[in-house]
């Protein structure tokens, strides 16, 4: 693990009209790490990582990718930076098949615009076997007529297929039974074995507290704490979510021992 | 990445891919609810049936490239409509942007006005209605304003303006060949059977194309379903030509015929069935093999879920509203060429309602995302079989809005079905 963060974020701030949704967030995650971002509903998590990924502008902030000053400015920009969403409604078009959805906005096309169906198809079906999703019976099949659990195997596999560097799960087990919420956490955890950055919100903590390397708690819109998994009690955590003091005074640089 | 894990064990056993036969397949589709083409087409076999036993004179070689030439207009629209129906919008203002695309093509030739040659006047007039296609699109893509309201505003403006502009004349007659033509010429039998061909040639390798980099890919090919098709279309091709060319349209007759003989003369394969086909087969590729086609499907799907990947969905939007305009602008040019004439109905009647009612029994979803552009060309030959039937059988206008309504909501019943079957099948 690398001790520089691969992205970080300093004094975010985002309105909606009069709602002061956050302010002066300030997080980090690093390669190699699970960096787990709690908080009750309305914290403002995600909006945080709709900032991230492009989805809302932000009114002011810095963003620090890879040791570089950038601006956000639409999903391309992410997408061009290395950073993969899964969105907890997945984001998949029904009515198009696995393939279609796990190329949505990158489709591979020749010269003559044409898509190259059979390079994508190939490329899906291998994508999927490494991540032994071996349930859907064919690739070509509508996303409509799929379950909760291989609509989330595609969503997951969709932002890993595409060499990222950093990986955000936005409640990636809140549908799914005890089985298969196990075996997401398990690819969670080797994401970041394999070098990548991932962020992981979830309510719960039993999830957090197995895989997260760091946990960032916000309140209200702010931060409260950045903590080890491994020096803190999950007692700390729901503490810090309900009741923490946000601490403005630089609260990654200084809360991180 | 091959040392990832994760797997979704929540359905049955696996089933390797391509254990499944074509019978199989095409089961499991009419169970998920995947209809296809199949209801229009059995519709039209019942249509066909119907009216070759009640009306004398319309099972006919004649009477058949009459059907083309009624639906060659209405099917130009349609396809454009398929187009705003895929990413679930409404264009209300199609019947009278395609009676502005006449009326400017019908101006421009005007031997005592601007006279230009037919080609300029077509291309002009389509560039006028995709403007006005782009505009509205605007208003409903940046804007934010219901499509629906935009395009009924359409409606009445474009109305409003042909009104104007006719106010004088009344009427104006086309004399230019190159506008005309897209509804009266027909090849010879000879040209017509190497269209045929041709189609058929065309076809066979577009599908051998796609087995050769299938295969290239590593994918498995079955080759049953493709050789059906080959042949499916082999057939298709070379009867529509045999019917066409066995079809004569009434003609003076050479001096000396006795009175009692009526003197006929032979037809070919019309112009206007060729250009359905250029156009079936453009916007099919257009919508199927391109990348915008894959994204208006994806905005008609789930549209948030298409910004969130990127795609420039405002853009899609504008585009699409272009294409109807467009498709409106050759069904009108097509249309006024039938007449050989604009005059202030121009774009009225049941034009709109037929357009979208053509798209719709052929298919294509009202929610958006589901349906094809074949579609079109299916549900404009049932209206248009449905309308030729009935007058020749002799019935009323009135019988013909009755029965084209019934089978409307018919089609979109199939297709609310269908749609809670596939929700039903999903989870």
């Amino acid at each position: 693990m690398s001790d520089t963060p691969l992205l970080e974020i300093r004094d975010l701030t985002k309105t909606f009209g009069s709602v002061q949704a956050l302010t002066d967030v300030d997080f980090e995650v690093r390669s190699g790490e699970v960096m787990a971002l709690v908080g009750d509903n309305g914290a403002g998590k995600s909006t945080l990582i709709k900032c991230i990924a492009g989805i809302h502008g932000y009114d002011s902030g810095e963003i620090i990718f890879d040791g570089k000053p950038v601006t956000i400015n639409g999903p391309k920009d992410a997408v061009n930076l290395g950073i993969e969403v899964v969105y907890q409604d997945l984001a998949l078009c029904d009515n198009l098949d696995v393939v279609q959805n796990m190329y949505l906005g990158r489709e591979e096309r020749d010269i003559f615009f044409r898509l190259k169906e059979p390079a994508m198809e190939q490329r899906t079906s291998e994508t999927l076997k490494g991540l032994r999703v071996t349930t859907i019976q064919s690739i070509r099949q509508a996303v409509a007529t799929l379950s909760g659990g291989q609509r989330q195997s595609v969503a997951v596999a969709r932002a890993v297929m595409w060499n990222s560097k950093l990986v955000i799960l936005d409640e990636p087990t809140a549908a799914l039974g005890v089985a298969q919420t196990e075996q997401v956490l398990e690819l969670v955890r080797r994401l970041a074995e394999q070098g990548l950055a991932v962020v992981l919100i979830s309510h719960n903590l039993h999830d957090i507290f197995e895989t997260a390397t760091r946990i960032t708690v916000l309140r209200l819109g702010r931060n409260v704490g950045v903590w080890e998994r491994a020096a803190c009690t999950q007692q700390e955590i729901v503490h810090a979510i309900t009741a923490g003091v946000p601490t403005k005074v630089s609260g990654v640089a200084e809360v991180v021992v | 990445m091959s040392t990832l894990e994760v797997a979704a064990s929540d359905l049955g056993s696996p089933d390797p891919e391509g254990r499944e036969g074509i019978w199989q397949r095409a089961i499991g589709n009419l169970k998920s609810g995947n209809l296809g083409v199949l209801p229009v087409v059995i519709g039209e076999i019942i249509i066909i049936g119907f009216f070759s036993f009640t009306a004398t004179n319309f099972f006919t070689a004649s009477n058949f490239v009459n059907v083309i030439l009624q639906m060659a207009g209405v099917t130009m629209i349609a396809f454009g409509v398929v187009f705003v129906l895929l990413i679930a919008e409404i264009d209300l203002s199609i019947g009278f942007l395609s009676g502005i695309a006449a009326l400017t093509a019908a101006q421009l030739q005007l031997p005592d006005g601007y006279n230009l040659p037919g080609w300029l006047c077509i291309l002009i007039a389509l560039g006028v209605v995709a403007i006005i296609g782009a505009a509205q699109g605007t208003f409903v893509a940046k804007v934010g304003v219901p499509a629906f309201v935009v395009t009924l505003a359409g409606l009445l403006i474009w109305q409003g303006v042909i009104l104007k502009v006719l106010q004088v004349r009344g009427v104006i007659i086309i004399e230019e060949d190159w506008i005309n033509k897209t509804a009266t010429y027909y090849f010879s039998a000879t040209v017509s059977w190497i269209i045929a061909a041709a189609v058929t040639g065309f076809y066979l390798l577009v599908a051998l194309s796609g087995v050769v980099s299938k295969k290239r890919a590593g994918l498995r090919v079955s080759p049953l379903p493709l050789i059906l098709k080959v042949v499916g279309v082999a057939i298709l091709a070379f009867g529509v030509v045999g019917i066409c060319t066995h079809a004569t349209k009434p003609a003076a007759c050479p001096e000396g015929t006795p009175l009692t003989v009526n003197c006929t003369q032979p037809l070919g394969l019309p112009l206007a069935a060729v250009l359905m086909l250029v156009f079936l087969v453009g916007l099919t590729f257009l919508a199927k093999r391109t990348t915008f086609g894959r994204h208006v499907y994806a905005v008609g799907g789930n549209a948030e879920a298409a910004r969130r990947a990127g795609i420039n969905v405002a853009r899609v939007r504008i585009l699409v509203f272009m294409i109807s305009g467009i498709m409106a602008g050759v069904g009108g040019i097509v249309l006024a060429a039938r007449l050989q004439s604009v005059n202030l109905n121009v774009g009225g009647g049941t034009l709109l309602l037929d357009s979208i009612s053509a798209a719709v029994i052929g298919g294509v979803s009202l929610f958006g995302g589901r349906g094809e552009v074949r579609g079109a060309l299916l549900g404009s030959l049932i209206i248009a079989t449905i309308a030729n039937g009935l007058n020749i059988g002799g019935y009323s206008t009135g019988t013909i809005y009755v029965v084209t309504g019934v089978i409307l909501l018919a089609a979109v019943t199939l297709d609310s079905v269908v749609r809670r079957l596939q929700d039903r099948s999903g989870r």
